[in-house]
């Protein structure tokens, strides 16, 4: 069953077209990849599905509901999360804190944030640090962690709000290449452990090909070939378009 | 290490309490004191806390101040009238003891609800800009608000307005004031210091430190805002109230919404005692006061300029006011103090 499907989706700025057209689904409990030179539009398409912009035309369905013109904050309720290429963590909290203030909120009113932050919340958030590798770190302050372990906290904290579907954007970028199978490993655990699906965004083409089970590729905006890491890998467009011959 | 913490501030709030009794030529500079607290622990929450420096908090205070000026006199008179006669004319105004008690139990509260909703609407308009251009808003507000007032015949306008005079029998209503300040500090501080240990307040945290994170994780992040501002307005128009009728005389721009003034200090005794703590802005408001009273008593003539140089230096030496500065040498004794 697909949890998340877009068909026909168009986002351009000014004159350049970013996402032309794309049309594809990732279905529940799967991990599915999205690739593409630079400059392809594989952020753009993440932002157009979370309701950072707009976008022109198209429509994207999550968990059988319409969510194209929802904003980020009722789409991340509704238990669709994504991460940024660029960390994002609160970097004068500790880690604790990040994780603590990541619990999900979904189907709660405001009045939930006014009870104690010392709840039974405070055990995962434990559980996820260690998960990650973060626990000796948990009171240091996240803007303290080098860029790899910001990334770690960022995906503790998605997971910490417990999501249905996670959408990370470039997960391996500027990360220790030693600590990269730890990372791959992690994000298989999350998928197969903690049953979230998710959409992942990567240049390392051994880490998406080792990790997803469909991946779509891009090129100049546009859905140029989608099928499992061999049929990808075979694919004489999508060799081209990393060669630059597109 | 709490039960000394709540100790101390036992201990201190008993001898403020007590202080009138020994000290009584310092009662109004300490009444001044306790709302300066107000001030800056208000502030705090929005500027420090939420990382939204706000100019214009003034424009609670001074909302805050006229509706319960207005409620005091309205219950008893035609405020327009009232306002109209300059203290002068045929018609003498005058509250007996039960309407002045009335008058304050009912305009206090007038005070805190108008400055929240005042809050609640125009939060909704400003919040949704973000860093400099917040700032600058803000600032817009409070000198706006200052305008309309001095220009409203109906609030008295550019003459100000006199708040219910106390009836000749309450002759001790300064000291009165004085404990009405002493407990809205206490219970602000109180109700701030619960707050801060909510998960609240982590979100307000998480809002000053990365606004589009907290809105990718699904915080309703205006609606935070929105209610942050909000119960800071609510304590600072009771503040507003107090200071009114403790001045006992509303004039549209010096009193009721200083922007120059009451509203660049509130920012600087937050940044001097340390910004985003419960204990920073207590202690700067502490400082900046008795600081403040030396220049004017010492300095008198160069007051100012005195006090715009204490400003650079706080700016300049102190940018994480004394909480952060002592916090960076000694980590360990700020953390055991509950910070």
């Amino acid at each position: 069953m697909a949890l998340l499907e877009a068909s026909g989706v168009w986002k351009s700025y000014g004159g350049v077209v970013a996402n032309r057209d794309i049309s594809l689904h990732v279905n529940d409990g799967t991990i599915a990849g999205l690739i593409g030179p630079n400059g392809s539009g594989k952020t753009t398409f993440f932002n157009s599905v979370v309701g950072s912009h707009p976008v022109d035309n198209g429509s994207v369905r999550f968990d059988g509901r319409e969510i194209t013109r929802l904003g980020v904050r009722q789409i991340a309720r509704l238990g669709l999360l994504r991460t940024f290429q660029q960390t994002r963590v609160y970097g004068q909290m500790t880690c604790v804190q990040n994780m603590l203030i990541s619990m999900s909120e979904r189907g709660r009113g405001l009045g939930n944030l006014f009870t104690s932050q010392r709840s039974a919340a405070a055990d995962r958030a434990g559980e996820l640090l260690e998960f990650v590798g973060l626990y000796p770190k948990r009171e240091l302050l996240a803007g303290e962690l080098s860029f790899g372990q910001q990334k770690l906290l960022e995906f503790a904290m998605a997971l910490m709000n417990e999501p249905k579907m996670l959408m990370l954007d470039e997960p391996t970028a500027g990360i220790n290449p030693t600590l990269i199978n730890g990372l791959i490993d992690r994000l298989k655990r999350a998928n197969a452990d903690f049953g979230v699906t998710l959409f992942v965004i990567e240049h390392n083409m051994r880490v998406i090909m080792n990790l997803a089970e469909r991946i779509y590729c891009l090129a100049h905006g546009e859905l140029l070939a989608e099928g499992t890491p061999d049929e990808i890998q075979a694919n004489p467009l999508v060799v081209d378009a990393y060669l630059g011959a597109h | 290490m709490r039960a000394v913490r709540i100790a101390t501030y036992l201990a201190l709030l008993a001898a403020a309490a007590v202080a009138p009794m020994f000290v009584p030529e310092y009662q109004t500079q300490l009444t001044d004191l306790f709302l300066f607290i107000v001030f800056a622990l208000t502030w705090d929450l929005v500027g420090g806390q939420m990382g939204y420096n706000s100019f214009g908090n003034v424009l609670f205070f001074g909302i805050g101040m006229y509706a319960c000026a207005v409620t005091q006199v309205g219950l008893v008179y035609d405020v327009g009238a009232y306002n109209a006669a300059r203290g002068g004319g045929a018609t003498v105004f005058t509250f007996d003891v039960g309407q002045y008690v009335q008058g304050l139990a009912i305009g206090l509260p007038a005070g805190a609800i108008l400055a929240a909703l005042a809050a609640v609407v125009v939060g909704g308009l400003v919040l949704g800009m973000r860093g400099q251009y917040f700032a600058v808003c803000t600032l817009g507000l409070g000198f706006a608000a200052g305008e309309i007032a001095n220009g409203w015949e109906w609030l008295g306008a550019g003459s100000g307005m006199v708040p219910a005079t106390p009836p000749s029998e309450m002759a001790d209503i300064k000291l009165f004031y004085y404990y009405l300040s002493l407990g809205l500090a206490a219970v602000t501080f109180v109700v701030l210091s619960w707050l801060y240990t909510t998960r609240f307040a982590l979100a307000i945290n998480a809002i000053r430190d990365d606004e589009d994170k907290a809105e990718a994780m699904g915080h309703l992040t205006t609606t935070i805002k929105v209610t942050a501002w909000t119960i800071s307005a609510f304590f600072l128009g009771i503040a507003g109230a107090i200071y009114g009728n403790v001045r006992g005389f509303i004039d549209p721009i010096d009193v009721a919404f200083p922007s120059a003034t009451i509203g660049v200090w509130m920012i600087l005794m937050a940044i001097l005692g340390g910004k985003g703590t419960i204990i920073g802005p207590v202690i700067g408001a502490i400082i900046f006061q008795i600081t403040k009273e030396l220049f004017w008593i010492y300095l008198l003539g160069w007051q100012r300029v005195a006090l715009g140089l204490l400003i650079v230096l706080i700016v300049v030496f102190f940018p994480q006011g004394i909480v952060g500065w002592v916090r960076e040498r000694r980590p360990r004794a700020v953390s055991a103090a509950g910070q």
